[in-house]
């Protein structure tokens, strides 16, 4: 059965401070990952620390956006009924080539619900599913 | 040197409203429901209100409020009022606080209570995050996860792909619930179910299927809480408090509800160094447990805590649940009510319940001869929590 992704107009980003560069990378179509300036160390979800060394400063490392599902799961069930007809979707979290520390989730797309599997190489395509809200999501490499 | 905490505090009165499937209680309050819990719980540790002088709970869940409980049942002092953060399973926890308030003199009867009543309309048609959750959330929620079933089946689903464990060895988890369950007058969910019913359910978030999830119900669970030496004196057999023990590893952090755990313990519950922190505390281990009451909204996550806590090694909880070793007549039965999955689901207060009736013998289900058991308040973000409870 051929994936689907979710209704574009549910999609909805806060931002702050930390995720800010993020999203704005990613309307740019651009992977740009914090990295803690002091000790190397990636740091997903943004935040004002990091885990490791208690900096604060990032660098925002733009990365290929390549990587390897890690692991996922294909949502059959709409928990909204207004996702009645985006099901099924497929939600993976990627591990990053050149950042080790963090995953990416993200909508397998151009696959069917048989051909995910843990391990998968997979790259980023950016989505723009609003004129001010991009996001990424994976295609099988 | 001996924890304080051990076997100093003792539960001694449990009680609960009827269960109903999810918005079936209305139009009852969710203080009436709550009320009524506690009331039968004082009742049955031989107290009155008079007596009570703290409140503890499990924040999540309908985020109860101690000046209105106390208002309303006419607590005539309050000493003691906390709450367990996060949103992960926290009623164990709670009775943790009571007992720590309890043995620092902080209080002297605790009254832990965790309602349930679901509503009754969708609250939401989009992925905005809720005001106060953060923005740490929009990268998960973009790709339409709404629900902690679906967080929880990528972390099984890894296990799965690491261990070989298989949708069979979650299936034997919801049918030794459902079985149990059976048995008990008062569960939501009593029909028996088969493997092949287990195999044939629809796929809700692959891996997991309807009868891998837990029950939506309403209703209340209360229990009272208060020093083993008060216990003594008090009508029903003491079940003493042997170690209480929350939190979890910085690094698991946020858990499901980020998916960012280490790779050498996310194919887990999160239970791993809470689990060591109540051995430690109990003096015993998981070889001294007769009966574990481990929270169950995943049957999947169910086996993720037998092996965090000790009971099968990593990968050999699904093995050791089909053949039969969850079972009442298994080597460790578990969810001897039905747990979450078939009893009710009172955000998992019902199994301490369960554990507190266990250790009186006076359980449904009873399993002969226990005397020591574990509960687990549920895997999610930290803290989880747990206690260890024996026989007076």
């Amino acid at each position: 059965v051929k994936l689907k992704t979710p209704p574009d107009e549910h999609v909805k980003i806060a931002r702050d401070k930390w995720t800010g560069p993020f999203w704005e990378a990613a309307a740019q179509h651009r992977l740009a990952i914090p990295r803690c300036t002091n000790c190397g160390r990636f740091r997903l979800p943004p935040g004002p620390f990091c885990p490791r060394c208690r900096a604060s400063e990032v660098d925002l490392v733009e990365l290929s956006g390549r990587g390897r599902v890690f692991t996922y799961t294909i949502i059959y069930h709409p928990v909204m009924p207004s996702l009645a007809d985006s099901v099924p979707y497929a939600v993976a979290a990627v591990d990053l080539d050149g950042a080790e520390d963090v995953r990416l989730m993200g909508n397998i797309i151009d696959a069917d619900t048989d051909d995910v599997r843990i391990g998968m190489e997979v790259e980023v395509v950016w989505v723009d599913v609003a004129p001010d809200v991009t996001v990424p999501r994976f295609r099988r490499i | 040197v001996t924890p304080e905490l051990r076997d100093s505090t003792a539960i001694v009165g449990v009680g609960e409203t009827k269960f109903y499937k999810r918005g079936q209680s209305y139009p009852q309050t969710i203080y009436e429901l709550a009320g009524n819990a506690i009331i039968s719980a004082v009742e049955d540790a031989g107290l009155t209100m008079d007596d009570v002088d703290g409140l503890t709970y499990y924040g999540f869940g309908m985020g109860l409020d101690s000046a209105y409980l106390a208002q309303m049942l006419g607590i005539p002092q309050v000493r003691w009022s906390t709450c367990v953060t996060g949103g992960g399973g926290g009623c164990p926890g709670a009775i943790g606080l009571a007992a720590a308030a309890i043995n620092a003199g902080m209080a002297s009867v605790v009254v832990t209570v965790s309602p349930s009543q679901v509503l009754t309309f969708r609250i939401t048609s989009s992925f905005a995050t809720p005001p106060g959750w953060g923005p740490h959330w929009d990268l998960l929620t973009h790709t339409g996860i709404v629900a902690p079933g679906q967080l929880c089946s990528m972390i099984v689903r890894r296990h799965m792909y690491l261990y070989g464990t298989t949708r069979e060895h979650m299936g034997a988890v919801a049918i030794s619930s459902r079985a149990n369950a059976g048995r008990m007058p008062n569960a939501v969910m009593r029909t028996p179910i088969t493997m092949d019913d287990y195999l044939s359910a629809r796929m809700i978030s692959d891996p997991f299927c309807l009868l891998d999830y837990c029950q939506e119900s309403d209703g209340a669970a209360a229990t009272v809480t208060t020093s083993a030496e008060r216990a003594k004196d008090l009508r029903p057999p003491p079940v003493l408090i042997r170690a209480a023990a929350q939190g979890g590893e910085g690094a698991w952090g946020q858990g499901t509800e980020a998916l960012q755990m280490p790779d050498s313990y996310f194919a887990a519950s999160g239970y791993r160094g809470v689990g060591a922190e109540l051995y430690k505390s109990a003096g015993i281990g998981p070889d001294d447990i007769d009966v574990a009451e481990i929270y169950d909204h995943f049957s999947g996550m169910v086996l993720l805590q037998l092996e965090d806590l000790g009971f099968c090694k990593p990968g050999e909880s699904g093995p050791f649940a089909l053949e039969g070793g969850i079972r009442l007549d298994g080597k460790l039965p578990v969810n001897t009510h039905g747990g979450s999955h078939s009893h009710v689901n009172l955000n998992g207060m019902t199994h301490v319940t369960e554990a507190v009736r266990q250790m009186r013998g006076e359980a449904v289900n009873q399993v002969v001869g226990a005397e020591t058991s574990l509960v687990t308040g549920g895997p999610s973000k930290l803290p989880m929590s747990a206690l260890i409870l024996r026989k007076g």
